[in-house]
């Protein structure tokens, strides 16, 4: 093997990325630029749901909601560095909290901070003995909770409010009278607000000092402990906020779909936020949205190409990928961009949705 | 008490089939210093390789021995064409195309040969082994022939100059290349090996779940669990981590009251993370220290 | 290939219309997706994932269609299947179904296989007005005319078996001890509850009900706790392959209980062989298929008519897996139910003639048992009967047996 090369597209993280201070012109107009980007995306998404049929309606809103439940692994894989293939079970726990209390007659509205709050607890309990363990030990560990979850939902005892194997079905909730959209077009709208909300809150968060520090752990957690940054607390946090992220998506989810049931929150659901994950860029907000497309629609495409292998397929389009943006869309974005003449570093940062 | 001790046979029993398949996770560790998620589908892709073979006329011993060699160069392959232009990805990357890999080796074998579970001969018999019931002749070989692996790695890395080049192309690079080592060449081998070790593993295994093209899924499961368990930098530990993961689990299943039927994979998994917070690098792995 | 056969239809169409007698119905009255030569069809199926091993089902019913539209289709219209892949899964079982039925327009959605994926398109079909027939799932729900009278299911329900078993065991073994294999799932937990309701007040006769998960690797521990708790009746529900090893495990262990085997895991080929035909040797089952693996059938009509079928329409199909046979078994019900529906094509049309099936047979099913649905039975297979292998082939015995438990 020769000597290592400067490899552009081996960004070996978006940490990696400099720091250095953006020059004040070319920052000034990628801001605008950027501005104008997300201005635009806002409105087409706006726009979009009067313009396709109910069923793409559908299809986008799912999008959203996988693209929420993979921002909230981002936050803690992406930004903080803590590995999970747990996330089915928050969803799921976001999903079944939020089923549970529609059956019970609670406003649909309601439920999404009922089931963020959940899941805010479990992830923070779980981020403890997180703490002890790294790598593939976290990775055992949470896998442990994904297998976990359909099998305590099963479990005979707690039938009485999970539905046991046969789930929850449930209402698809109607406009608020006067608004004059479908069911499918205002939830799209509603789950749409709620995404912004988050999105909001995910980059303000990434932005603050409590940003700062959940990034210093990720990049060197000994000199940030060193910096005196409480990791432990820092760490547990993070995993706490990871888990309302994608608990909400579920329960979003849930609220799309009108049904639960163990089935729908398999490890492999898991899997699937990783890849999402992955494909979309880690460490990129943006990037979760592109990871929701990706999770939605790749499979119906290797399905066109071909039913019986349809799983093949799909790993030869992932390999593609991966070959073809080893970074993920924000990684490959990041690279097209810097080829731009006005931009060089600055974009980078945009691009990960940080300073 | 009898039926602890049957319990514990059995779980021994069963504990072999991960044990097998923890060394060849351990083994693609050392190799890559990262886990194989598609390694129990190559295995099973072996398997199927070795029982088509078999179906077209040729004898037990040549067929295996021909599956053990096309997988070692199918590893070789993997490593050259799919993993070595990545191999500067970031490990999440390289664990997507893992999961990529694993879609395609089991889509694959299911259009080929179809999903109906088939019978895979034993080269040991299936009478009980000593007299007991709880063991049968090929469950004592599977043990037999994954002690003998282990000791043939032993000795390869202990002893040889490749083992100890592997060895060090997988704990520092950079030094083992100044020191003239392809550290290229060492993974490609690594993932050869692990290829092998996965076929031998998935012969050993598929007499006893039947072989279809899901059939690794739970193994490799238990497999990691066992591999993590044991310490993934000790072969010998992954070993004795798989046995310990089939007794762990008979145990939780058989008398763990009320929840333990229902949940034991689970409670399996929980005992085993419970013993990571006590020694973070499994039972038998080397600590690393880190540093600033 | 889709191209050609569009093509040939459309050249071949006047000709078709003029030579079909078209039955002496009123006038043509078409619902989505049926026009005067095709009818859109949907399907839903797991051909990736965890259950990919039934994907084979909406397969041999795709090889199936091929054959029919070959043989000129229903009434002079071919059919076009539209099956997608759900891989098991719920929420896309949603949105494949949403795609057939608001996209693709089909004029109704057969056999989606699962029960929570069918449980999760069941509001949706009934709301949409959508005819949801013969789902692939043997939850005793699905036979519910009143409540939901868009969906209606095809074969016995997995909690009536275990009530035949329940009745066998209390008739041939009252005293014993009977210990319960199960998949902990909605299948696996159904069968536990038609045997634990059989048993009625005896139902402490049950001394373990262990379950498995479909990732275990071995039942080997759940079979010896079974013994070791004494049991000598044993309940095996497992699919084929944990079928197969509690069998071997069972003989292995010197434990010889009465075995009564579900019907989902009694082929002789996909089985019964893999455990050995000789420790299978006395286990007692019930069926309303034939088993094509069974050589009782070799000179069938209906079993050779299938594997002409088998061999020229789906010959990568596996011929010793149930799932070919129920597939094709479902089309043939839905071909009845098109034929009795004329030129009258409607989605209410369809439910009205899906309800009007009398003594209707398919070629594969056990001889004696007849299709009957009307309007207040949803469940169209209501018979089952019980076997015994003698080592070779499944020796049919006893009369026909209720298989539809109230639900």
């Amino acid at each position: 093997m020769s000597a290592p090369e400067p490899n552009a597209l081996a960004l070996e993280r978006p940490a990696a990325v400099p720091a250095a201070p953006p020059v004040a012109l070319a920052g000034q107009r990628w801001h605008g630029a950027r501005n104008l980007t997300i201005g635009a995306v806002v409105l087409a998404a706006l726009a979009a749901p009067l313009l396709v049929q109910n069923f793409v309606v559908f299809q986008l809103t799912l999008v959203m909601v996988y693209g929420l439940a993979i921002l909230g692994l981002n936050l803690l894989t992406g930004f903080n560095g803590q590995f999970s293939l747990g996330h089915s079970a928050f969803y799921g726990i976001g999903a079944y909290t939020a089923a549970i209390l529609m059956n019970q007659d609670v406003g649909y509205f309601w439920t999404l901070p009922c089931a963020g709050a959940v899941c805010f607890v479990v992830g923070f309990l779980f981020g403890f003995p997180a703490l002890r363990l790294q790598g593939i030990y976290l990775a055992l560990a949470t896998f442990a909770l994904a297998t976990a979850m359909p099998q305590i939902l099963k479990f005979q005892p707690l039938e009485p409010l999970t539905g046991g194997v046969q789930g929850i079905a449930l209402l698809k909730p109607d406009p608020p009278p006067g608004v004059p959209l479908n069911p499918d077009q205002w939830l799209y709208y509603f789950t749409l607000a709620v995404l912004l909300l988050m999105l909001a809150g995910a980059a303000s968060l990434v932005r603050s000092r409590t940003g700062r520090a959940i990034m210093a752990i990720r990049d060197d957690p000994i000199a940030a402990a060193a910096m005196g940054i409480n990791t432990a607390l820092y760490k547990t946090l993070t995993f706490g906020v990871s888990a309302l992220y994608t608990g909400i998506a579920g329960a979003l989810g849930a609220i799309v779909i009108q049904f639960v049931g163990p089935d729908s929150f398999p490890f492999l659901l898991s899997v699937s936020f990783l890849v999402g994950l992955v494909v979309g860029g880690v460490g990129s907000i943006p990037g979760s949205l592109v990871g929701g497309v990706f999770v939605l629609f790749i499979p119906n495409l290797a399905e066109r190409v071909s039913t019986g292998l349809s799983g093949a397929i799909y790993g030869v389009i992932l390999l593609v990928v991966i070959f073809v943006m080893p970074a993920g869309a924000a990684g490959f974005a990041r690279l097209i961009a810097a080829r731009l003449p006005f931009a060089r570093k600055s974009v980078a940062i945009a691009a990960t949705g940080r300073e | 008490m009898e039926q602890l001790l049957q319990q514990v046979l059995a779980g021994l029993a069963t504990g072999a089939i991960y044990a097998t398949m923890a060394l060849a996770v351990v083994m693609i560790y050392q190799a890559i210093d990262h886990l194989n998620f598609a390694q129990g589908e190559m295995a099973m892709f072996s398997t199927f390789l070795a029982w088509q073979m078999m179906q077209w006329g040729v004898p037990y011993w040549g067929a295996f021995a021909a599956a053990v060699a096309l997988s070692f160069v199918g590893g070789v392959a993997i490593e050259r064409v799919l993993f070595r232009p990545i191999h500067n990805a970031p490990i999440l990357s390289q664990l997507v195309a893992f999961i990529a890999l694993f879609s395609i080796f089991n889509s694959s074998a299911g259009e080929i040969w179809d999903f109906t579970i088939k019978t895979f001969p034993t080269p040991f018999g299936t009478k009980p082994f000593l007299g007991s019931s709880l063991i049968s002749t090929h469950q004592a070989g599977m043990i037999g022939v994954t002690l003998a692996m282990l000791g043939l790695l032993y000795l390869f890395f202990r002893g040889s100059r490749l083992g100890l080049a592997m060895r060090a192309a997988a704990a520092n690079p950079q030094s083992a290349r100044l020191v003239g080592i392809r550290v290229g060449w060492m993974i490609a081998l690594g993932w050869g090996m692990s290829a092998a070790i996965g076929a031998v593993a998935g012969m050993l295994i598929a007499p006893v779940v039947f072989l279809e093209p899901n059939m690794m899924l739970g193994v490799l499961l238990y497999g990691f669990a066992g591999a993590v368990l044991g310490g993934l930098s000790s072969p010998g530990g992954a070993v004795l981590g798989g046995f310990a993961v089939g007794v762990i689990e008979n145990l939780a299943g058989t008398f763990i009251p009320y929840v333990g039927r229902e949940m034991k994979l689970t409670l399996a998994l929980v005992v085993i993370v419970a013993v990571l917070m006590v020694r973070p690098a499994g039972l038998f792995g080397r600590v690393v220290v880190s540093r600033v | 290939m889709k191209e050609i056969t569009r093509r040939s239809i459309l050249a071949a169409a006047p000709a078709a219309l003029a030579l079909a007698a078209v039955p002496a119905r009123a006038a043509k009255n078409y619902g989505p997706g049926v026009t005067d030569t095709e009818i859109k069809i949907g399907n839903t199926g797991p051909y990736s994932g965890p259950a990919s091993s039934y994907g084979t089902i909406a397969k041999s019913e795709a090889a199936f269609f091929r054959m029919l539209n070959d043989q000129g289709g229903v009434n002079g219209r071919k059919i076009n299947f539209i099956s997608y892949d759900d891989a098991y899964s719920p929420p896309k079982t949603v949105e494949q179904v949403r795609k057939l039925v608001e996209q693709d327009n089909v004029l109704l959605v057969m056999s989606p296989l699962g029960t929570p994926t069918n449980s999760a398109i069941w509001r949706y079909m009934n709301q949409k007005k959508v005819p949801q027939l013969f789902v692939a799932t043997g939850a005793t729900k699905w036979n519910d005319p009143k409540g939901h009278p868009w969906t209606m299911g095809w074969q016995p329900n997995y909690q009536s078996e275990g009530h035949a078993y329940a009745a066998y065991i209390l008739q041939n073994k009252p005293g014993g001890k009977v210990a319960v294999l199960y998949q902990n799932d909605d299948f696996g937990k159904d069968y536990l509850k038609g045997v634990t309701d059989g048993l009625g007040d005896k139902a402490k006769m049950i001394v373990l009900a262990a379950p498995y998960e479909t990732t275990d690797p071995t039942v080997d521990s759940q079979i010896i706790s079974m013994k070791a708790a004494g049991a000598d009746v044993f309940v095996n529900t497992g699919i084929p392959k944990f079928a197969a090893q509690a069998i071997r495990k069972a003989a292995e262990i010197d434990w010889k209980p009465l075995h009564i085997l579900s019907s989902v895991g009694n082929s002789v080929g996909a089985a019964l062989k893999p455990a050995g035909l000789e420790n299978a040797k006395g286990i007692v089952s019930d069926f309303y298929l034939k088993d094509p693996t069974d050589p009782q059938w070799k000179t069938d009509p209906g079993y050779l008519q299938w594997v002409a079928f088998m061999d020229k329409y789906y010959p990568a199909g596996d011929k010793t897996d149930v799932g070919n046979v129920t597939g094709p078994s479902f089309c043939q019900t839905l071909v009845q139910v098109l034929k009795q529906c004329g030129d009258d094509l409607t989605r209410e049309n369809v439910m009205k003639e899906a309800a009007n099936l009398h003594r209707f047979r398919v070629p594969m099913l056990l001889p004696g048992i007849e299709i009957n649905t009307s309007p207040t039975d949803f469940a169209p297979i209501k018979q089952i009967q019980m076997a015994r292998f003698d080592g070779q082939r499944w020796q049919l015995f006893g009369p026909l047996i209720n298989g539809q438990a109230p639900a």
